[in-house]
């Protein structure tokens, strides 16, 4: 039960990765590191007694802007020259995560963080269990998310476009369309999806500024378990690691525990790199 | 012959300032410089040469430094050996993840390589013999032939293994594997259809590039007499090693040797001056700027501003 919650929780997480890297192939290393910015953000508006959600709906639009000057940024100075698939694309996002972390340690310091709101702490019991409410909020977020984004990218008129973008950009430029627009649009759906994910970071746990690097194993591992870019799969693939982690936290310990999702990763490269759910 | 030349002095003038009565400290510092050295040169012989971006340094670094630490405690190798063992297992090491990775684009490599690093520290974090998470307290020699102290000693150990280190990055830029891996990077599949091996190539820079990265990290439990592995699978180690070649010039042998040049005393002067927390801001910094005003680093300022100016 507990490892289902926390499932629902780590496909929130990679939502945005799952469209920036699977749909656009953007090797996003930084987005863990906005995640944790999001967190960080929900800890400031906090101060002001605001609900980590509502502040965290409150930085969508910040940064759902910041992910479309971040991708325009990138498009200018790696995809447009052509030089994006080496090694340049990837050591930027990998110093842009770096920046981002050691800012939040001169900005905050290394100590954690956590955010206040009336359903943190307390726990539900049903029987002998305790289910805490936190991860509850958070997975009711976490599905929701996941919901409206998978209608987003069914339904939509746009969320197609962008669809369409991941599967063939020369043939949607042959229709007339731009690609890097469509692309900007959904970098900046990913970045702000992140907004309210780093505050339902911060309702799970404390945050601190380093945190980002486990996210990167935990966010990769889902999205290319699911099979980049796939809703859908990306609920079910978190779920997958929600429960692993939490069935070896129980039998071996919280210190393997954080290897799960790396391990889970490896193998699945290993084995079958295209996904649970890949084309 | 020149460059032979160069790399005698080299080793000369290590063993010279090691002699000498210098202050202690030189030494210390020096040791992270020339280690930079290692590191940058052998993350570049994959990364540089044929594009494939490894995150996973520090997992090569900690098998080398743990490798060295067991052979300390089971029979209480020298140094050299304990070396020479964190090279070979490190080198074990990238071809293990070479095989599991390297059939896959570059991105999945770099992901992969990361994940190494995570397992590795939850495995010492789990192991008694190797001190688990509160890490080891070791006791180095206190007498040392020649040198007077480890630490000196240490500094010239690190200065022949850069030499060593620049050495085989430059033998395999101008061999024929050095040409696979530029094809490879420049275009895998054209590499591919011309009938360049390239999978056995990767697998080669892999091996390789793995064990240099051992040998920076092997002197590391003897260096500090200390070791745990929370700073040991630091992934300041992937940074630094991916912005020193960066910074140089990943192309050509001599781009990580300035990159570390550059990179690593700016370091232990911002360390020493500032904060450690400032020095990595600096790397981070420096990086994006040179990945996105010079990709070429400075060797390819350099070369720029030669054909500019005839």
């Amino acid at each position: 039960m507990f490892g289902l919650l926390l499932g629902c929780f780590y496909a929130a997480v990679s939502l945005g990765l799952s469209v920036a890297f699977g749909l656009l192939d953007v090797p996003h290393v930084a987005h863990p590191a906005l995640l944790i910015v999001g967190s960080y953000g929900a800890y400031l508006l906090g101060g002001w007694g605001l609900d980590p959600l509502v502040s965290g709906f409150l930085l969508m639009p910040i940064f759902f802007l910041l992910g479309m000057l971040l991708y325009r940024f990138y498009y200018e100075t790696f995809e447009s020259r052509g030089s994006a698939a080496g090694v340049n694309g990837l050591a930027f996002f990998f110093g842009v995560a770096f920046i981002i972390e050691v800012l939040l340690v001169l900005g905050f310091g290394v100590d954690q963080r956590s955010a206040e709101a009336p359903y943190i702490g307390e726990s539900l019991r049903i029987a002998h269990y305790r289910i805490p409410y936190r991860l509850i909020v958070a997975a009711g977020v976490a599905l929701i998310l996941t919901l409206v984004l998978t209608l987003f990218f069914s339904r939509t008129f746009v969320g197609r476009a962008i669809k369409a973008v991941g599967q063939d950009e020369g043939a949607l430029r042959l229709m007339g369309a731009n690609p890097v627009k469509i692309k900007q649009l959904a970098f900046g759906i990913a970045t702000s999806v992140n907004a309210l994910a780093g505050a339902m970071l911060i309702i799970v746990s404390p945050v601190d500024p380093t945190m980002d690097r486990l996210y990167i194993g935990r966010a990769f591992c889902v999205v290319v378990l699911a099979g980049m870019g796939s809703m859908s799969g990306t609920l079910v693939a978190g779920l997958i690691l929600g429960v692993a982690e939490s069935i070896v936290l129980t039998l071996f310990g919280a210190s393997w525990a954080t290897a799960v999702a790396f391990g889970l990763l490896l193998l699945m490269l290993g084995v079958r790199p295209q996904g649970l759910f890949g084309r | 012959m020149k460059y032979w030349t160069f790399a005698a002095l080299a080793i000369v003038l290590a063993v010279g300032l090691a002699l000498s009565g210098a202050n202690e400290y030189l030494f210390f510092a020096g040791f992270v410089v020339l280690q930079a050295i290692v590191l940058a040169t052998g993350w570049n012989i994959l990364g540089g040469y044929a594009g494939y971006v490894n995150f996973g340094v520090p997992g090569f670094v900690g098998v080398g430094a743990y490798t060295a630490l067991t052979m300390h405690l089971l029979i209480k190798a020298p140094i050299l050996v304990q070396i020479v063992a964190g090279a070979m297992l490190a080198g074990l090491l990238g071809l293990l993840v070479g095989m599991l990775t390297l059939r896959l684009r570059g991105i999945f490599f770099s992901i992969a390589t990361i994940a190494v690093v995570y397992i590795l520290d939850a495995v010492v974090m789990n192991s008694r013999f190797l001190g688990g998470a509160t890490g080891i307290q070791l006791t180095r020699p206190t007498d040392v032939w020649l040198f007077g102290t480890y630490t000196r000693m240490l500094f010239v150990v690190m200065a022949v293994m850069a030499v060593i280190a620049v050495s085989v990055a430059r033998y395999i830029q101008n061999s024929h594997i050095g040409q696979g891996l530029r094809a490879v990077r420049d275009s895998e599949e054209a590499a591919e259809c011309s009938g360049v091996p390239t999978l056995k190539l990767k697998l080669i820079a892999c091996v390789i590039s793995g064990a240099l990265l051992g040998v920076a990290g092997a002197p590391m439990p003897m260096y500090l007499s200390y070791i745990e592995p929370a700073s040991t699978f630091n992934l300041h180690y992937a940074v630094i090693a991916l912005a020193m070649p960066i910074i140089g010039g990943t192309s050509h042998w001599a781009g990580p040797l300035i990159g570390a040049l550059i990179l690593g005393s700016l370091q232990q002067i911002v360390t020493v001056t500032i904060s450690s927390e400032l020095n990595v801001l600096v790397v981070g910094v420096l990086l994006v700027v040179f990945v996105v005003a010079a990709p070429d680093g400075v060797i390819g300022l350099i070369r720029k501003w030669k054909t500019s100016s005839k």
